[in-house]
């Protein structure tokens, strides 16, 4: 493919789908090793009702009161939690799954009873997003990267998913020891004087950035796979957690790259017509990638579970 | 200071506490939910000392270690550490955690969590230096664990992640050792280990303190015990506090009295 087909038509779906997949991987890894890859899925159902709100108040869809509606979201689903569990003595995981599915659900309905039509916010968008449309009509070529008139053109996506892959990669770096400590060891860590409930939290609203970034541009199929898979598959490839988090990364990137060409040319290959939706096989690859791990990785077999 | 403290003491207004003790805890009550699991506790450990915390099971030995680490939020009483609050002397404290209480799959080297002991003074970002892997190592050393440096964590036994465990509370360089059951399910050679450098520490000047189950080892382990049930039953050294009295007191009877025959008890 020519550079003046690829860059206005693939480049920037590619790479918001990567840097969507990156951002979400990376709090992943801590996600899942604190088994707590559930919230993942949880942010990413209660992010839509959250955005629903924001646009049905503000009437356009724009990032900030879409970030303000899917933190307001996240904070109803936190009391929600809490409230079905102590009021209904329900298990904690029994909880989350109501809560984000009735709070998704709420959202759909919101959707459908709002007039939503004359923007891009739909039942379908939410759940796989819009990656093919994220393109950059103002490119040419690869000389458009450096023509500051055709760089204004740059899908909007783009930069809120560069600002929070930003903003993972800060906090990751900053707070890489205490997240580490209060992980593995959470009253060690405290006992350190580790604010560990409060590391918790924002752990999670990271994760809730890259999730409401992500959201926006690959919808919430990719958010809840790239939460968990490139993790997991990572872990089963090395034994020491920095070499994890870099192996999640490659996962990630995998699969967003091999998703989207499988999802756009695929299909053709194969003699049909019609691509198939990037978002859906970008998660698709990406669970593959954990099956092959699961059966090849190097360290699938571990004696872990402390010896009784 | 000591309005302050007698407010807060409820059940003991008129104990004093000596600046100098490593751990005092006064009026400590802590519940999950509507039980108190511990009541109303005391505590005043003495410098250099070796005591061990006794009682049955869910008597509150562990929680109330938590609760003067800070690790869990008690209803009432104070913990001083040195005669200072929590906040001011962390540094001065070392602390191992039950074994079982973290997952040992998770993906780290034995080096590694050694070095997490270092973490007041490595901080946020600052880089790990030869020395401080040389400091970890002599730790690792000290619990004979020096050639294990490099392995997963999730491949050694219940008695060498023990010794790993210990070998962190090492690196914290602190005065005040608190060991939460750190006999538990290990091997003979490891209690051995483990106990050849608690009395190290103690012949270093240290403090520790240590959750016990082991009643037949009591007297050889420790000098002094502390003997808890819910409320706390008795405090002193073995002599004067492990008796048969306080045992049956503590354990309300759950012990046979073949049981408390076979321990050398004083009284």
């Amino acid at each position: 493919m020519s550079g003046e087909e690829f860059v206005p038509l693939s480049l920037t779906p590619m790479l918001i789908g990567v840097l969507a997949a990156v951002a979400c991987a990376l709090p992943g890894n801590f996600l899942v090793l604190r088994k707590q890859a559930l919230i993942g899925d949880a942010i990413s159902h209660v992010v839509l009702p959250g955005i629903v709100v924001a646009f049905l108040i503000t009437g356009v869809v724009a990032a900030a009161p879409m970030m303000l509606g899917a933190a307001g979201a996240a904070l109803v689903s936190v009391v929600m939690i809490e409230a079905i569990r102590r009021l209904g003595n329900i298990e904690p995981g029994a909880a989350m799954g109501l809560t984000f599915t009735t709070l998704f659900a709420a959202g759909v309905l919101l959707l459908e009873q709002s007039d939503t039509s004359s923007v891009h916010l739909d039942v379908e968008h939410a759940l796989y997003g819009n990656l093919e449309s994220l393109i950059w009509l103002d490119a040419i070529g690869w000389s458009s990267l450096l023509d500051p008139v055709a760089l204004a053109g740059l899908p909007p996506e783009l930069g809120r998913v560069v600002v929070a892959l930003l903003g993972v990669c800060v906090f990751l770096w900053l707070f890489w020891r205490p997240l580490v400590l209060s992980t593995f060891d959470e009253s060690f860590a405290q006992a350190m004087g580790i604010a560990t409930n409060r590391l918790g939290v924002a752990l999670v609203m990271v994760a809730a950035l890259a999730a409401v970034a992500a959201f926006d541009a690959v919808g919430s199929i990719i958010v809840i796979a790239m939460f968990i898979c490139p993790p997991a598959a990572a872990r089963l490839m090395t034994n020491r957690l920095e070499r994890q988090v870099a192996w999640s990364v490659v996962f990630a990137v995998l699969s967003a790259v091999l998703g989207y060409v499988i999802a756009g040319y695929g299909p053709l290959w194969l003699g049909f017509d019609n691509a198939v939706s990037a978002a859906g096989m970008i998660a698709t690859v990406s669970g593959i990638i954990l099956a092959l791990a699961a059966c090849f990785a190097p360290h699938r077999h571990r004696s872990g579970a402390p010896a009784v | 200071m000591s309005l302050e403290l007698a407010a807060n003491m409820g059940a003991a207004p008129k104990a004093e506490i000596p600046a100098d003790s490593p751990l005092a805890i006064r009026g400590m009550t802590v519940s999950y939910g509507q039980k108190p699991v511990v009541f109303s506790v005391d505590m005043t450990v003495t410098e250099g000392s070796m005591t061990a915390i006794i009682g049955p099971n869910g008597a509150g030995k562990s929680t109330l270690l938590k609760a003067a680490l800070g690790i869990v939020q008690p209803l009432a009483g104070q913990a001083l550490v040195y005669g200072k609050p929590l906040k001011a002397s962390r540094h001065r404290i070392a602390y191992v955690p039950q074994r079982a209480s973290v997952d040992w799959d998770f993906p780290t080297r034995v080096i590694d969590v050694v070095l997490m002991g270092l973490y007041r003074e490595l901080g946020l970002l600052r880089r790990i230096h030869p020395h401080h892997i040389e400091k970890a190592r002599a730790c690792l050393e000290r619990v004979g664990m020096t050639d294990f440096a490099d392995r997963q964590i999730g491949q050694l036994s219940g008695g060498q992640q023990q010794r790993v465990f210990l070998a962190r509370a090492l690196a914290q360089e602190a005065d005040l050792y608190l060991l939460d059951e750190p006999f538990a399910g290990v091997d003979a050679a490891t209690e051995k280990a483990i106990i050849d450098v608690l009395k190290s520490l103690r012949s270093e000047g240290k403090t520790v303190v240590a959750v016990h189950h082991d009643l037949t080892t009591v007297r050889s382990y420790f000098d002094r015990v502390f003997l808890i049930n819910t409320r706390k039953m008795a405090e002193g050294t073995v002599d004067e506090a492990f008796t048969p009295e306080h045992l049956n007191q503590t354990y309300g009877g759950r012990l046979a009295t073949g049981q408390i025959d076979q321990l050398e008890l004083a009284g």
